[in-house]
């Protein structure tokens, strides 16, 4: 694993050149100091830029000679991002590497979708190399007719694209212990968000005709763990997907070529990937991955199962943890903020640990069910601070914190964890992962 | 006018007289409700292979059974090198043990203690396992494997044997310990000046 280097944006000199024509923030959205906030004297100091004198500009080597000609066959990012890439978590060494998952670098990459290539994985028995040609999704069990769908006979179907967020059911759930000193990437990388395009499951299920007593379906997929998860009828007709392409091309191997299910705004594990079959029943089946795994264990020994919708969350990604602030003055605060429930209706940022919050600005549009953005400006003053996003959804939910989470759930539930991350900027600048 | 852009007309004629006309017009646009008319039947002949899942009160389970006995040579062969010996110390998941951990500070979590329906045990061993071969297993070893399993849980006797009519009846030490969906039980705060730090 290559070492984690941050990304260019955080040298605060780089940014003040960058904003030599942006319009000062009004000081309602504008955080100043560190752990308290700082007076309006010493905020002035930091305001006004001392900016280094420039240095001449040479013209460089690719400016006077020919690049590479077209016609690479499929594009790649610059060799100077080779660090941006998909990793397993810091520290942990997978005793079976098919059955791992790799994160998305979420302080490396921009806005709101997510590069496909950078999509985060969670595997249970490897990627197959599926042959589309042969592939085939069977809809059958309480149903009129049981139908065979190949690839080609689903791209004659209305195509719908949506821009949906992934979670892993088990995103952040080294949060339930002690704080480590990872990054977000290692700590709440089983997040993505992309453009799905495919068929609204409930025109193929008209297409089978549904039985009256039917209320289940369970949704299977063709890889070596032939996983199966069981999906409510509502959900499938309300608004889930049999998906074929993201970011406007084919599904990533890894993404479940050539066909998975998308359940909008629920716990990754349920949008089946490699999906091969689906079949209607009465009852949910109880398989393994929703009796063994992706129930959350409580205090007093129960758990909650068929807990499908991920809750309103979070997170700053940057300053985030292992990146180090090279200079005093402006930061910008930005990360994603999503919700199961709906849409993201505001973000607040706090820079002392949760005393005082300021709101953020949120990039639009703001997408049902898909990641958005928010960001800050931040003047530090070089002292130590604790930065923490909080989100607030459509529905009015509010991302709790880390405490009210564990008051309530304990620390053995494993899935579902969504409280605040709290971020602390010491002195040298260095951002480190802290519980406060 | 063709028929199939009358659609004023073929309206009035009502529900079924719509369902009929659409169906005899096959350049008419897709619309809601009516199927398109894509994908090939398919019967359970054809789609035996993949119907596979066994569901909560064991339908779907093929014919056949298997002992706990021959279960522990299928075992000691084909899971042992995982799972460990005994299901305990292997480098993949935990397979026994942890009966009454579950409300301790160190829940074990296994087939034993955990899981709720012995069916789900031959559904998923049946799918998935072993890892390293999987769907390789005749339906009488994956009876006779489920059953090594559920007796090093304490749950089938040593000469203990599992069919399509038994192994639904075993009774999971878990089986009420699941409840559906309850949240929200953790509900945030919006404050915003001054307010009790914390995370
Ligand atoms: C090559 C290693 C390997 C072998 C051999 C193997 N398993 Fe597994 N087993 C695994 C892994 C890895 C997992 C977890 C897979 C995942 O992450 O989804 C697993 C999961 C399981 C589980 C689910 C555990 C739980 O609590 O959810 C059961 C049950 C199981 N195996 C039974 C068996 C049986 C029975 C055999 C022999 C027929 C067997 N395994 C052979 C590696 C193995």
């Amino acid at each position: 694993m290559p070492p984690y280097l941050p990304p260019p944006g955080l040298d605060a000199g780089a940014d003040l050149i960058a904003d030599k024509n942006a319009k000062p923030p009004g000081r309602r959205r504008f955080l100043q100091g560190g752990a308290a906030l700082a007076g309006g004297a010493a905020a002035a100091t930091l305001a006004g830029p001392a900016r280094a004198a420039g240095e001449a500009l040479p013209v460089p080597a690719w400016t006077r000679s020919q690049g590479r000609p077209v016609a690479n066959p499929y594009g790649q990012p610059s060799g100077f991002e080779g660090r941006v890439i998909r990793r397993v978590r810091e520290g942990a060494q997978p005793p079976f590497p098919t059955a791992a998952s790799s994160l998305t670098p979420l302080a490396d990459i921009f806005g709101t979708i997510t590069p496909n290539g950078l999509v985060f994985e969670r595997h249970h028995a490897g990627i197959p190399d599926i042959d589309p040609e042969q592939h085939r999704l069977v809809i059958h069990g309480l149903v009129e007719r049981p139908l065979s769908f190949s690839l080609n006979d689903l791209l004659r179907f209305p195509a719908v694209s949506r821009v949906h967020f992934l979670e892993c059911a088990g995103n952040s759930g080294s949060e339930w212990r002690p704080a480590r000193k990872l990054t977000v990437q290692s700590l709440h990388g089983l997040l993505s968000c992309c453009e799905w395009t495919g068929v609204s499951l409930g025109t193929l299920l008209q297409e089978v005709g549904v039985a009256p007593e039917a209320k289940w379906l369970l949704a299977e997929g063709a890889d070596a763990a032939a996983m199966t998860r069981s999906v409510p009828l509502d959900k499938a007709l309300d608004d889930a997907l049999i998906v074929y392409a993201q970011n406007g091309e084919m599904l990533r191997p890894e993404q479940g070529y050539p066909l998975r299910l998308l359940l909008p705004g629920w716990e990754g594990n349920i949008s089946v990937k490699w999906l091969r079959r689906l079949k209607l029943g009465t009852a949910p089946w109880q398989s393994r991955q929703e009796t063994s795994k992706y129930t959350d264990l409580l205090p007093d020994g129960t758990s909650r199962q068929f807990s499908f919708v991920l809750d309103v969350k979070s997170v700053i990604t940057g300053p985030s943890g292992g990146q180090t602030l090279k200079s005093r003055g402006r930061q910008q605060i930005t990360g994603l903020a999503w919700s199961g429930h709906g849409r993201i209706r505001r973000v607040d940022v706090s820079i002392d640990g949760g005393r005082n919050w300021e709101e953020a600005v949120l990039q639009t549009p703001v997408l049902d069910r898909a990641l958005t953005r928010f960001s800050l400006p931040w003047l530090w003053d070089g002292g130590p601070a604790v930065l923490q996003s909080r989100a607030v959804d459509s529905h009015g939910n509010v991302q709790p914190t880390r405490s009210q989470l564990i008051a309530a759930r304990g620390t053995e539930s494993a899935y579902h964890y969504n409280g605040i991350q709290s971020w602390q900027v010491l002195p040298s600048g260095e951002v480190h992962n802290v519980h406060v | 006018m063709s028929m199939c852009e009358r659609k004023p007309l073929v309206a009035l004629l009502g529900a079924l007289a719509l369902v009929s006309v659409l169906s005899a017009c096959h350049s008419a646009p897709t619309r809601s409700g009516q199927p398109l008319g894509l994908g090939t039947p398919i019967d359970a002949a054809q789609l035996a292979a993949w119907d596979i899942d066994i569901d909560a009160d064991g339908r779907g389970l093929p014919p056949g059974s298997g002992t706990v006995a021959a279960g522990q040579r299928i075992y000691e062969t084909r899971c042992i090198a995982c799972h460990g010996a005994g299901g305990q110390n292997g480098i993949a998941d935990r397979l026994a043990g942890g009966q009454g951990s579950l409300a301790t500070k160190t829940p074990v979590r296994t087939v034993g203690s955990f899981w709720p329906y012995a069916t789900t045990l031959f559904d998923y061993v049946r799918r998935a396992m072993p890892f390293d071969s999987p769907q390789s297993l005749a339906p009488d070893e994956v009876y006779a494997v489920s059953a090594y399993v559920l007796h090093i849980n304490g749950l089938l006797p040593a000469d203990g044997r599992l069919d399509a009519a038994s192994l639904p009846r075993i009774v999971m030490p878990n089986r009420d310990g699941f409840k559906v969906d309850d949240r929200p039980d953790v509900v945030g705060t919006r404050c915003m000046k001054d307010c009790a730090p914390g995370s």
